[in-house]
Protein backbone atom coordinates (compact mmCIF):
# COMPACT_ATOMS: atom_id res chain seq x y z
CA UNK A 1 0.00 0.00 0.00
CA UNK A 2 1.47 3.33 -1.09
CA UNK A 3 0.35 5.86 1.50
CA UNK A 4 0.59 9.50 0.47
CA UNK A 5 0.69 11.91 3.36
CA UNK A 6 1.91 15.47 3.72
CA UNK A 7 5.53 16.37 4.30
CA UNK A 8 7.04 13.13 3.14
CA UNK A 9 10.82 13.03 2.90
CA UNK A 10 12.16 11.67 -0.38
CA UNK A 11 15.61 10.77 -1.67
CA UNK A 12 16.51 9.86 -5.23
CA UNK A 13 19.14 7.47 -6.54
CA UNK A 14 19.98 8.27 -10.17
CA UNK A 15 21.86 5.60 -12.14
CA UNK A 16 21.35 6.70 -15.76
CA UNK A 17 23.34 9.19 -17.81
CA UNK A 18 21.57 12.32 -19.08
CA UNK A 19 23.20 11.59 -22.45
CA UNK A 20 21.27 8.35 -22.94
CA UNK A 21 17.54 7.88 -22.69
CA UNK A 22 14.90 9.71 -20.71
CA UNK A 23 15.52 8.36 -17.21
CA UNK A 24 17.85 11.05 -15.88
CA UNK A 25 15.42 13.75 -17.01
CA UNK A 26 12.52 11.86 -15.44
CA UNK A 27 14.44 11.97 -12.15
CA UNK A 28 14.75 15.76 -12.33
CA UNK A 29 11.07 16.15 -13.25
CA UNK A 30 10.11 13.82 -10.40
CA UNK A 31 12.21 15.90 -7.99
CA UNK A 32 10.44 19.03 -9.19
CA UNK A 33 7.01 17.40 -8.72
CA UNK A 34 7.94 16.22 -5.22
CA UNK A 35 8.95 19.74 -4.20
CA UNK A 36 5.93 21.36 -5.84
CA UNK A 37 3.76 18.85 -3.98
CA UNK A 38 5.00 20.22 -0.67
CA UNK A 39 7.30 17.34 0.17
CA UNK A 40 11.01 17.60 0.82
CA UNK A 41 14.06 15.97 -0.71
CA UNK A 42 16.80 14.88 1.65
CA UNK A 43 19.32 14.17 -1.08
CA UNK A 44 19.77 13.21 -4.72
CA UNK A 45 22.57 10.68 -5.09
CA UNK A 46 24.08 10.14 -8.54
CA UNK A 47 25.94 6.90 -9.03
CA UNK A 48 27.50 4.96 -11.91
CA UNK A 49 26.45 6.55 -15.27
CA UNK A 50 24.13 8.84 -13.33
CA UNK A 51 27.15 10.82 -12.15
CA UNK A 52 27.38 12.43 -15.61
CA UNK A 53 24.56 14.69 -14.39
CA UNK A 54 27.22 16.91 -12.82
CA UNK A 55 29.38 17.27 -15.94
CA UNK A 56 29.93 21.03 -16.39
CA UNK A 57 31.67 20.53 -19.74
CA UNK A 58 28.80 18.91 -21.58
CA UNK A 59 27.48 20.93 -24.52
CA UNK A 60 23.86 20.43 -25.41
CA UNK A 61 22.44 20.92 -28.89
CA UNK A 62 20.50 24.21 -29.02
CA UNK A 63 17.21 22.57 -29.93
CA UNK A 64 17.36 20.12 -27.00
CA UNK A 65 16.55 20.91 -23.36
CA UNK A 66 19.62 21.11 -21.15
CA UNK A 67 19.28 18.31 -18.58
CA UNK A 68 21.52 20.12 -16.12
CA UNK A 69 19.50 23.36 -16.08
CA UNK A 70 16.63 21.79 -14.16
CA UNK A 71 18.89 20.35 -11.45
CA UNK A 72 20.71 23.66 -11.09
CA UNK A 73 17.50 25.67 -10.78
CA UNK A 74 16.05 23.18 -8.26
CA UNK A 75 19.29 23.35 -6.29
CA UNK A 76 19.16 27.14 -6.23
CA UNK A 77 15.49 27.35 -5.28
CA UNK A 78 15.37 24.53 -2.74
CA UNK A 79 19.00 24.12 -1.57
CA UNK A 80 18.84 20.62 -2.99
CA UNK A 81 21.72 18.38 -1.93
CA UNK A 82 23.06 16.95 -5.21
CA UNK A 83 25.80 14.38 -4.54
CA UNK A 84 27.94 12.55 -7.07
CA UNK A 85 29.36 9.22 -5.90
CA UNK A 86 33.12 9.79 -5.73
CA UNK A 87 34.22 6.43 -7.14
CA UNK A 88 31.71 6.69 -10.00
CA UNK A 89 32.60 10.32 -10.73
CA UNK A 90 36.38 10.32 -10.80
CA UNK A 91 36.65 7.31 -13.10
CA UNK A 92 34.45 9.24 -15.56
CA UNK A 93 36.61 12.36 -15.41
CA UNK A 94 34.17 14.24 -13.19
CA UNK A 95 36.35 16.14 -10.72
CA UNK A 96 35.62 19.06 -8.46
CA UNK A 97 38.49 21.41 -7.66
CA UNK A 98 39.78 19.42 -4.71
CA UNK A 99 39.76 16.14 -6.67
CA UNK A 100 41.42 17.87 -9.64
CA UNK A 101 44.14 19.12 -7.30
CA UNK A 102 44.51 15.74 -5.61
CA UNK A 103 44.98 13.86 -8.90
CA UNK A 104 46.95 16.69 -10.56
CA UNK A 105 44.45 17.23 -13.36
CA UNK A 106 44.37 20.55 -15.19
CA UNK A 107 40.79 21.56 -14.47
CA UNK A 108 37.68 20.80 -12.46
CA UNK A 109 34.80 19.43 -14.52
CA UNK A 110 31.89 19.31 -12.08
CA UNK A 111 29.27 22.04 -11.91
CA UNK A 112 29.34 23.83 -8.52
CA UNK A 113 25.68 22.90 -7.84
CA UNK A 114 26.93 19.33 -7.29
CA UNK A 115 29.25 17.95 -4.63
CA UNK A 116 31.37 14.82 -4.71
CA UNK A 117 31.14 12.45 -1.76
CA UNK A 118 31.09 8.80 -0.75
CA UNK A 119 28.49 6.06 -0.64
CA UNK A 120 27.89 6.87 3.02
CA UNK A 121 25.78 9.76 1.70
CA UNK A 122 23.43 7.25 0.05
CA UNK A 123 23.22 5.21 3.25
CA UNK A 124 22.52 8.37 5.24
CA UNK A 125 19.82 9.46 2.74
CA UNK A 126 18.19 6.04 3.00
CA UNK A 127 18.08 6.23 6.79
CA UNK A 128 16.54 9.71 6.78
CA UNK A 129 13.96 9.30 4.01
CA UNK A 130 10.43 7.94 3.90
CA UNK A 131 10.88 7.07 0.24
CA UNK A 132 14.02 6.28 -1.74
CA UNK A 133 13.33 6.11 -5.46
CA UNK A 134 15.75 4.58 -7.97
CA UNK A 135 15.94 5.98 -11.53
CA UNK A 136 17.69 3.80 -14.08
CA UNK A 137 19.67 0.65 -13.63
CA UNK B 1 27.18 9.25 10.17
CA UNK B 2 24.30 11.20 11.59
CA UNK B 3 21.18 9.18 10.89
CA UNK B 4 17.68 9.71 12.16
CA UNK B 5 16.88 6.01 12.32
CA UNK B 6 17.35 2.73 10.60
CA UNK B 7 15.55 1.86 7.39
CA UNK B 8 15.87 -1.56 5.85
CA UNK B 9 17.15 -1.74 2.29
CA UNK B 10 16.62 -4.44 -0.30
CA UNK B 11 19.17 -4.13 -3.07
CA UNK B 12 18.15 -5.87 -6.28
CA UNK B 13 21.05 -6.91 -8.50
CA UNK B 14 19.92 -7.45 -12.10
CA UNK B 15 23.12 -7.35 -14.15
CA UNK B 16 25.53 -10.12 -15.11
CA UNK B 17 28.98 -9.70 -13.55
CA UNK B 18 31.05 -8.17 -16.38
CA UNK B 19 28.68 -6.56 -18.91
CA UNK B 20 27.89 -3.38 -17.01
CA UNK B 21 29.42 -1.36 -14.18
CA UNK B 22 26.06 -1.49 -12.40
CA UNK B 23 26.82 -5.10 -11.49
CA UNK B 24 29.46 -3.90 -9.07
CA UNK B 25 27.58 -0.73 -8.05
CA UNK B 26 24.79 -2.74 -6.40
CA UNK B 27 27.27 -4.74 -4.34
CA UNK B 28 29.14 -1.55 -3.36
CA UNK B 29 25.89 0.01 -2.16
CA UNK B 30 25.11 -3.11 -0.10
CA UNK B 31 28.58 -3.17 1.45
CA UNK B 32 28.32 0.51 2.40
CA UNK B 33 24.93 0.04 4.02
CA UNK B 34 26.31 -2.89 6.01
CA UNK B 35 29.46 -0.96 6.94
CA UNK B 36 27.25 1.80 8.39
CA UNK B 37 25.27 -0.80 10.33
CA UNK B 38 22.06 -0.43 8.36
CA UNK B 39 19.90 -3.50 7.73
CA UNK B 40 20.42 -4.58 4.12
CA UNK B 41 19.59 -7.64 2.05
CA UNK B 42 20.49 -8.62 -1.50
CA UNK B 43 18.27 -10.18 -4.15
CA UNK B 44 19.97 -11.51 -7.30
CA UNK B 45 17.34 -11.33 -10.03
CA UNK B 46 17.40 -12.48 -13.66
CA UNK B 47 20.89 -12.45 -15.11
CA UNK B 48 22.14 -11.09 -11.78
CA UNK B 49 22.25 -14.71 -10.58
CA UNK B 50 25.35 -15.18 -12.76
CA UNK B 51 27.31 -13.03 -10.29
CA UNK B 52 27.02 -15.85 -7.77
CA UNK B 53 28.80 -18.55 -9.79
CA UNK B 54 31.84 -19.49 -7.76
CA UNK B 55 33.75 -20.78 -10.79
CA UNK B 56 33.90 -17.42 -12.62
CA UNK B 57 37.36 -16.33 -13.85
CA UNK B 58 37.82 -12.75 -15.05
CA UNK B 59 41.60 -12.83 -15.55
CA UNK B 60 41.36 -12.93 -19.36
CA UNK B 61 39.35 -9.69 -19.54
CA UNK B 62 41.56 -7.67 -17.16
CA UNK B 63 38.67 -7.15 -14.80
CA UNK B 64 38.47 -7.67 -11.05
CA UNK B 65 36.71 -10.88 -10.11
CA UNK B 66 33.28 -9.97 -8.77
CA UNK B 67 33.03 -13.22 -6.89
CA UNK B 68 35.71 -11.97 -4.49
CA UNK B 69 33.33 -9.16 -3.57
CA UNK B 70 30.48 -11.67 -3.20
CA UNK B 71 32.74 -13.75 -0.97
CA UNK B 72 33.39 -10.76 1.30
CA UNK B 73 29.67 -10.15 1.99
CA UNK B 74 29.53 -12.44 5.08
CA UNK B 75 32.38 -10.43 6.64
CA UNK B 76 30.00 -7.45 6.57
CA UNK B 77 27.16 -9.44 8.08
CA UNK B 78 25.36 -10.17 4.81
CA UNK B 79 25.01 -13.92 5.25
CA UNK B 80 21.88 -14.70 3.24
CA UNK B 81 21.84 -14.12 -0.52
CA UNK B 82 18.35 -14.24 -2.02
CA UNK B 83 18.34 -15.78 -5.49
CA UNK B 84 15.70 -15.79 -8.23
CA UNK B 85 14.91 -19.52 -8.52
CA UNK B 86 13.34 -19.14 -12.00
CA UNK B 87 16.56 -17.57 -13.30
CA UNK B 88 18.61 -20.38 -11.78
CA UNK B 89 16.47 -22.76 -13.81
CA UNK B 90 16.88 -20.73 -17.02
CA UNK B 91 20.67 -20.71 -16.65
CA UNK B 92 20.77 -24.36 -15.44
CA UNK B 93 22.47 -23.34 -12.22
CA UNK B 94 22.52 -25.84 -9.35
CA UNK B 95 22.45 -24.66 -5.76
CA UNK B 96 25.80 -26.45 -5.24
CA UNK B 97 27.44 -23.93 -7.64
CA UNK B 98 26.46 -20.99 -5.45
CA UNK B 99 27.85 -19.67 -2.14
CA UNK B 100 26.63 -21.31 1.06
CA UNK B 101 24.33 -18.39 1.94
CA UNK B 102 22.34 -18.62 -1.31
CA UNK B 103 18.62 -19.05 -0.79
CA UNK B 104 16.47 -19.65 -3.90
CA UNK B 105 13.10 -17.87 -3.88
CA UNK B 106 10.09 -18.41 -6.10
CA UNK B 107 8.07 -15.47 -7.39
CA UNK B 108 5.73 -15.20 -4.44
CA UNK B 109 8.63 -15.36 -1.97
CA UNK B 110 10.42 -12.59 -3.90
CA UNK B 111 7.28 -10.48 -3.82
CA UNK B 112 7.07 -11.04 -0.07
CA UNK B 113 10.74 -10.09 0.36
CA UNK B 114 10.21 -6.81 -1.52
CA UNK B 115 7.22 -5.83 0.61
CA UNK B 116 9.17 -6.48 3.82
CA UNK B 117 11.68 -3.67 3.17
CA UNK B 118 11.43 0.08 3.71
CA UNK B 119 13.46 0.87 0.59
CA UNK B 120 14.06 -1.10 -2.59
CA UNK B 121 17.08 -0.08 -4.68
CA UNK B 122 17.25 -1.52 -8.19
CA UNK B 123 20.65 -1.92 -9.83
Amino acid sequence: MFVVSSNMIYSLLVLSSPASGQTARSAALFAQAVLEGGHSIERVFFMDEGSYAGDAHRVQAQDEPDPMALWVSLAEQHRLDLVLCVSSAIKRGLLDQSEADRYEKSAASVHPAFVISGLGQLVDASAKSDRLITFGG
Amino acid sequence: MDSAGKKSQLIIVRHSPYGNSLARAGLDAALSAAAFDQPVQLLFLGEGVLQLLSAQDSSAIASRNIFKLIGSLPLYGIETLHVDADAMGRYAIELSELPVGARPLDRSAMRQLITEHDHVLGF
